[in-house]
Order: structure tokens, then C-alpha cells, then sequence
């Protein structure tokens, strides 16, 4: 399972299943996910940003193509990889660019960071760092879809890393067992921090990893926004049928580090710039629109658009104020 | 507009790193993206990526400079067709971080609101009937599942079995298996489940067959239930009640025999309650139920069979964090929680007879702590005696007698003296457990070295 060989992954639709509208949608969001995270990283470089901060960058399109195919309603969740998600979701750059500077005018007010940030309104149930929670907490997410008797579908997003927490068993035991409405979603970028999924795990194929319960899985090519979109509008229509849960995995890659103090000696660099160059989900998506006619010019456009959105994000995150000291008390207990 | 690449950090303690190797030359045309230069710190070599677009107008510092501090500019972007003043061929020193330096930082007073409000004396409810513990949790989560429909009850064998010690006795009857619900043994992924539901505003009960179970899931509980809000900045509340047996049942070995009371109670984001009575019971869990936040709920199995006189009033509940005086004394103030409560009023009893008033306090609630109530009675008695089945080591009579030695220390005749569960795994040889527990006269014993 070699990062390279992702092109030769099976995929999960018969060709492009997206209008020219919305892959020209896909690339301004997977763009604003793009430079977001190297504005993060440069913030981080200067030392705005403190702690952790994991990147999302290589990774774009399977948040985006997933997204594509939800509705209003349906709930989201991930690990601590979460700005991507973040911003896919309709959370505002700026909200997550100030809670990674820990500012008051971030998501959490500047008490969860990087992690830790949620939102009601955009049904994202954070940002965890325990490896593998989410996975236990999403299913929790699908089963008040079905308590609530909607038909909603709640995501779980989880590494390769996670893959083998036992938590994630017990997850899909209860979800097949319960025909809970979620679809796990492994990013399988091919390291769990420094350790390649080889070394990791005994099964190679995560996707299968929920066959014992009999849910249905497919590996996706991450990098291609159309089969991710392909492969997501199939499992959303399982889970909102209430056939019970489905799991996906996709094969993706990340161009930075574990965390931005990582110095990803575990792998070559030419794996690194192989990827970049071949297999890009952004550039992939540029290219399809301009093969379909759409101009330069109109990307220049979107790219003006999302850096503009960008760097007014940074502005917003650099001026805005340290919570007050009080808020160090607050939000510990709700008022019975 | 020429833009400065600053020395980045790497991570969050890196002051200075030295400049390795450039990867790019003057003149070179530079994506996002592109690796720029190698770095190296004490630990780790890191590449630097460009975040702008242009081309490279300048490098400022040269390859193999050691001691280079973070965010000293290392060379200069440039448009195309721009061209750069002459003077710019030095690194300027390191620009002034502009991220929020921590050492200023003015400390600001805890809110002081409950600390030591006086309470208001306890609403009289009327008639009582004597019922026994287990009929007081099982009409107590009967009446907040007829309440609230969000309420539902999760954990194993609560269903089709009844419960294993019977506290869910006829719920699946009333309420149907989509609200009481048998779960397979794993505590870890149906703890979370039940979380990852509250977060979304349902309200879950779950029922561990013993809190010793809880273990398995204690990350859920602390991690995900007890730290969301505060890490969502208000926004997600986690109503949510962890209920079972705790602390020792009778002979059944170390690993099935531990009080939770000083593990969960440290915890902020958590209440923590542990009934003694049946009213205890029934008044505490109605509350628990209704409470918006998550709630651990301690238990105790050889309380379950007990009977005590409990209010009828169907709108029967009690606040959590109000202890309660079971019995008024004037010599000493005994603290005692869950079963102990009853092992405290044996010894005041004996204690009597040798003409010594104690008062009994019953806390009902471990977090928030009344620590009103406690101190009150101490300026009164002077003496102070905490009972635990739990170890001492940083137990809940260590944090009772600090409070009132912080909030009482000159009403204070003796030294607080604990009374607790022995330091030791607890055994299984009935003699070797019974040494292990509080017993009433380890209780009379502590009094008089205080007298």
C-alpha cells in the first residue's frame, strides 16, 4: 500500500458524478482548506499559534467531496486533524483562525485550540484528542439521529492510527447491532504519526475491518473529489434508508508532518513531492475544469477570493483580543 | 509588495535554530508550498515551505549561520517585475512576536458565589412511606422517563433482565426498548455512545453494572463528558447521569470493591453524588436526571435492600449539593457519605451512651461540596471526624478536613482525624475484609483520641 500506488486504487463511481458548478465549488473549498492550513502553519512558524497543530493540507478532498454529499442536519466528527472539517462544514475562517491563536473571538472563546472547537449551528461535534473517541462519541451523534426518528446521517472521521483503538470495535459492533445511521470514514494517509499502516496494523485493507458486523465498506481514491463524492452519496443513501452504518475508506495523504513539530523523517521526501506532483486532489480538479473550459482567469478569481478570505482570517485572529481573565471560570458547569 | 520569510519555530519551546541548507536560489520562481531551506534545531531537521507565491528576491542569511532566533527574516519574496532596494541585504534582528506573552498576565479571584453561602433550610415534603433503596432509584428514573421523552436508560442486562441487582425492574414494560436498553459488555464504546447522544441534547442514564466497570470508559467520562463544554466555550452541554454500585459489596475481591468517590470528585465539569437513604436516592437521582451536566452517581449494593422512610410527593426531589445533619451534636461533627452515613450514626450512638453528642453530617453530595454545612458544625463541636470506605491517600476526608482547616482552623480543638478503608487492595478472607472497612468502633475510637 505505497503512497504512489493510489492511482491504481479502486475507485467509487463511473467517472465524474459532479456538474462543472460544483466542481468549480470543490475547488474554491478545497482551496480555502489549502492556504488556510499553510497560513496556519506559517502563523505557527511565528509563533502565534501554540501547541499542537496538525495540518490538513494533501487531504482536502475527502472532506469537501463528503460534504458535497450531506444535507442540512446531518452530523459531523473527527479527531484533532479538524480545521479541513472545520471549514467544510460552513465554520468561518476567521472563528478557527482565532481560536488557534487563542483569541476570545475564536469558536471556544480561546479554551479549546486547535483540537478543540465545535459548533452547534454547523452540527460539528469538535475537534477530540483522544485517538479513536470520536469514533465511540459519532455513533452516539447516529443513534440520537435515530432516537429522534430523522433520517439524518452523522460521519465519524478517523486516521489509520485509530483504525485498531478498540473503542472503534466496539463502535461497530453497537452501530451494526443498533443499525445506527453512521458512516466511519478512515483518512488513511498512510501514517499514524511516524508509523506506516504496514507496521501498525495486521489488516491492510481497513476498509474490510467492519466485515465481521457486515457493514459494507469501500476504499475510495481520496485524491479524486468525484470518487470520494461518488462513494459518499452511496453510503449517505444507505444510512438514510436505515440499512445501519457503512464504512469508508480513503486513501489519502498528508503533505506535512503529524504536527507542525514533526519532522516526518519516517519517509522520503521524493514520496512526498511524488505525490504532489501525480496525484494532487487540487490540482486534479484544476485541471478538469480547465479541460471543460473554464478559464484561467476565472480560477485566478477564486484564488484571489480565497487568499483575500485567508489572510483577512489572520488579520482578524492577530487583532483580535486574549479572552478575559474571567472566562478562565466560566463554562465549567451549565446552571441546573 | 516584497514580503519578509521569517525563521519560523518549529515547535512551541524553539528559540533559534541554525539555517542547514537553501533549497532555492535567488531569482527562482517559488510556489506555495515549495521547500525553501532546511533547518536545524537541537532535535529535529525541518524543512521550511513557502506560504506565498513569487519569486525569491533575496536570502538574507546564508547557509551553515547557527543561532538564527525564530522570526529574524531569512530572505525576501518578491512580485514579478519587482525590484529591491540595496539596503536590504542584511537580516534585520528577530521581529517582536506579536503573540500574546503569558507572563503578564493579571490573576483574576475565583467567583465566590456558593463557597460559603448559607443554605436554606430543606423543604418539608410531608408524608413519607418506608421503601427500600432499590424502589427509590427505580421510581425515580420511572418518573423522569414519564417526564422528559429525551430521558433513556443504556447499560447491561438494564432490559429484558431487569437489571442485574433489579434497579430497572419493570421499566422495559413501561417505557419499551427504544428508551431501556441492553447493551453488550463494552463500557468504553456504549459510554461514548451515550456522550456523543447527551452532546446532542438527549439524556442519557447509564447504568454500570458496577462503577468498577467505569474504568473501562473513564475517558469518556472525563475526556469527553466532563471537559466539552468548557472546551466548546459554553456550547455544548453534556446532560448526561453515570449510576451503579460503588465501593465494597461483601466478599467479592479487589477488583470489584474500590470507592470512585475521590476519583470522580476531582474532577471539574463532573457532579459527583452518593445516596445514603432511600430519599437520598430518590430525591438525588430525580435531580441528577434533570441536571444539564454530566452527573456521577455512586451507589452502594448492601444499601439496595434497605428500607427508610421516603416522601411520597410524586414532585419529590432534593438539590444536589446540600449536605444533610442526620442527627444534631454538639461534641464533635462526624462526615460521613453513601453507607458510611449509617456506620457514623452506630458509633454516635455508642458515643452517646459514654455522654459525647456527635453530629452526624451526611454529605449527599460529594461535588460540589457543602462545605458550609461541615464548617458551621465545626465552629459548633470543635472536633471534626471524616469517614470514607475509600483509601485515605488524597481521599474525600482529605479534602473535607482541608476545607475546614482553612475555613474553621481557630474553632478547632484536635487535629481533624480520618477515619478510612485500610491502604490495601481489599481481600477476600471475611475477617481480612471486615479489618479493611470503617467500622463503628474505629469511628468511637477516633472520637475519643479527639476528646
Amino acid at each position: 500500500m505505497q503512497a504512489g500506488k493510489n492511482n491504481a486504487l479502486q475507485t467509487g463511481g463511473n467517472g465524474p458524478s459532479l456538474t462543472r458548478e460544483q466542481f468549480t465549488q470543490a475547488y474554491h473549498d478545497m482551496l480555502l482548506i489549502r492556504r488556510f492550513e499553510e497560513k496556519a502553519g506559517q502563523l505557527y512558524g511565528m509563533g502565534l499559534i501554540g501547541g499542537f497543530c496538525h495540518l490538513y493540507i494533501g487531504q482536502e478532498a475527502v472532506v469537501i467531496g463528503i460534504q458535497m454529499a450531506l444535507k442540512e442536519g446531518d452530523k459531523l466528527i473527527t479527531s484533532y486533524r479538524d480545521h479541513g472539517q472545520m471549514l467544510a462544514a460552513g465554520m468561518t475562517a476567521r472563528g478557527v483562525m482565532a481560536e488557534l491563536t487563542g483569541r476570545s473571538t475564536g469558536y471556544s472563546h480561546g479554551k479549546g485550540g486547535s483540537m478543540h472547537m465545535f459548533s452547534r449551528e454547523k452540527n460539528f461535534y469538535g475537534g477530540h484528542g483522544i485517538v479513536g473517541a470520536q469514533v465511540a462519541l459519532g455513533i452516539g451523534l447516529a443513534f440520537a439521529n435515530k432516537y429522534r426518528e430523522t433520517d439524518e446521517v452523522s460521519i465519524a472521521y478517523f486516521g489509520d492510527g485509530a483504525a485498531n483503538q478498540g473503542q472503534v470495535y466496539e463502535s461497530f459492533n453497537l452501530a451494526a447491532l443498533h443499525k445506527l445511521p453512521c458512516i466511519f470514514v478512515i483518512e488513511n494517509n498512510l501514517y499514524g504519526m511516524g508509523t506506516s499502516v504496514e507496521r501498525a496494523s495486521a489488516s491492510h485493507e481497513l476498509w474490510r475491518n467492519g466485515e465481521p458486523w457486515g457493514i459494507p465498506g469501500k476504499r475510495v481514491d481520496g485524491m479524486d473529489i468525484a470518487a470520494v463524492h461518488d462513494a459518499a452519496l452511496e453510503a449517505v443513501a444507505h444510512c438514510r434508508a436505515g440499512k445501519g452504518p457503512y464504512l469508508l475508506e480513503m486513501m489519502t495523504y498528508r503533505y506535512r508532518g503529524h504536527s507542525m513539530s514533526d519532522p516526518a523523517k519516517y519517509r522520503k521526501r521524493e514520496e512526498v513531492d511524488t505525490i504532489r506532483k501525480t496525484r494532487d486532489p487540487i490540482d486534479h480538479v484544476r485541471t478538469i475544469l480547465l479541460d471543460a473550459g473554464v478559464t484561467e482567469e476565472s480560477l485566478r478569481t477564486i484564488e484571489a477570493d480565497v487568499k483575500a478570505v485567508v489572510n483577512d482570517s489572520a488579520e482578524f485572529a492577530q487583532t483580535s483580543p486574549e479572552p478575559d481573565p474571567a472566562e478562565l471560570y466560566t463554562d465549567v458547569l451549565l446552571e441546573a | 509588495m516584497a514580503t519578509d520569510i521569517l525563521m519560523p519555530a518549529l515547535s512551541p519551546t524553539m528559540t533559534e535554530g541554525t539555517l542547514a541548507r537553501w533549497l532555492k536560489k535567488e531569482g527562482d520562481t517559488i510556489s506555495s508550498g515549495d521547500v525553501l531551506a532546511e533547518i536545524e534545531t537541537d532535535k529535529a531537521t525541518m524543512e521550511v515551505e513557502a506560504v506565498e507565491e513569487g519569486i525569491l528576491g533575496r536570502i538574507l542569511v546564508t547557509e551553515g549561520q547557527q543561532n538564527v532566533a525564530v522570526n529574524t527574516p531569512i530572505a525576501v519574496l518578491i512580485s514579478e517585475g519587482e525590484t529591491l532596494s540595496e539596503e536590504r541585504t542584511q537580516p534585520t534582528a528577530a521581529r517582536t512576536p506579536t503573540a500574546p506573552n503569558a507572563t503578564d498576565v493579571t490573576p483574576v479571584a475565583p467567583p465566590k458565589a456558593t463557597v460559603l453561602a448559607v443554605s436554606e433550610p430543606e423543604k418539608e415534603w410531608g408524608e413519607t412511606a418506608e421503601i427500600t433503596v432499590r424502589e427509590a432509584l427505580n421510581q425515580a428514573m420511572a418518573a423522569e422517563l414519564r417526564r422528559d421523552p429525551d430521558v433513556f436508560l443504556l447499560g447491561e442486562e438494564v432490559a429484558q433482565y431487569q437489571g442485574a441487582y433489579k434497579i430497572s425492574q419493570g421499566l422495559l414494560a413501561e417505557f419499551g426498548e427504544k428508551r431501556v436498553i441492553d447493551m453488550p459488555i463494552t463500557e468504553h464504546g456504549f459510554t461514548g455512545m451515550a456522550v456523543g447522544a447527551a452532546l446532542t441534547g438527549l439524556k442519557p442514564i447509564v447504568e454500570f453494572m458496577t462503577m468498577n466497570f467505569s474504568m473501562q470508559a473513564i475517558d469518556h467520562i472525563i475526556n469527553s463528558a466532563a471537559k466539552t463544554l468548557y472546551m466548546s466555550g459554553g456550547q455544548m452541554g453534556c446532560p448526561i447521569v453515570f449510576r451503579g454500585p460503588n465501593g465494597a459489596a461483601a466478599r467479592v475481591g479487589a477488583q470489584h470493591s474500590q470507592c470512585y468517590g475521590s476519583w470522580y470528585a476531582h474532577v471539574p465539569g463532573l457532579k459527583v453524588i452518593a445516596p445514603w437513604s432511600a430519599a437520598d436516592a430518590k430525591g438525588l437521582l430525580r435531580a441528577a436526571i434533570r441536571d444539564p451536566n454530566p452527573v456521577i452517581f455512586l451507589e452502594n449494593e448492601i444499601l439496595y435492600g434497605r428500607k427508610f422512610a421516603c416522601p411520597t410527593d410524586e414532585e419529590f426531589v432534593l438539590p444536589i449539593g446540600k449536605a444533610k445533619i442526620e442527627r444534631a451534636g454538639s461534641d464533635v461533627t462526624i462526615v460521613a457519605f453513601s453507607i458510611m452515613v449509617g456506620t457514623a450514626l452506630e458509633a454516635a450512638e455508642i458515643l452517646a451512651e459514654q455522654g459525647i453528642q456527635a453530629e452526624v453530617i451526611n454529605l449527599r453530595t460529594l461535588r460540589p461540596l457543602d462545605t458550609a454545612t461541615v464548617v458551621e458544625s465545626v465552629k459548633k463541636t470543635s472536633r471534626l471526624v471524616t469517614v470514607e470506605e475509600g483509601w485515605p491517600f488524597a481521599g474525600i476526608g482529605a479534602e473535607v478536613a482541608m476545607q475546614v482547616i482553612e475555613h474553621a482552623f481557630d474553632w478547632l480543638d484536635a487535629p481533624p482525624a480520618r477515619v478510612t478503608g485500610v491502604d490495601v487492595p481489599m481481600p477476600f478472607a471475611a475477617n481480612l475484609e471486615k479489618l479493611a472497612l470503617p467500622q463503628a468502633s474505629h469511628i468511637v475510637d477516633a472520637v475519643l483520641g479527639q476528646v
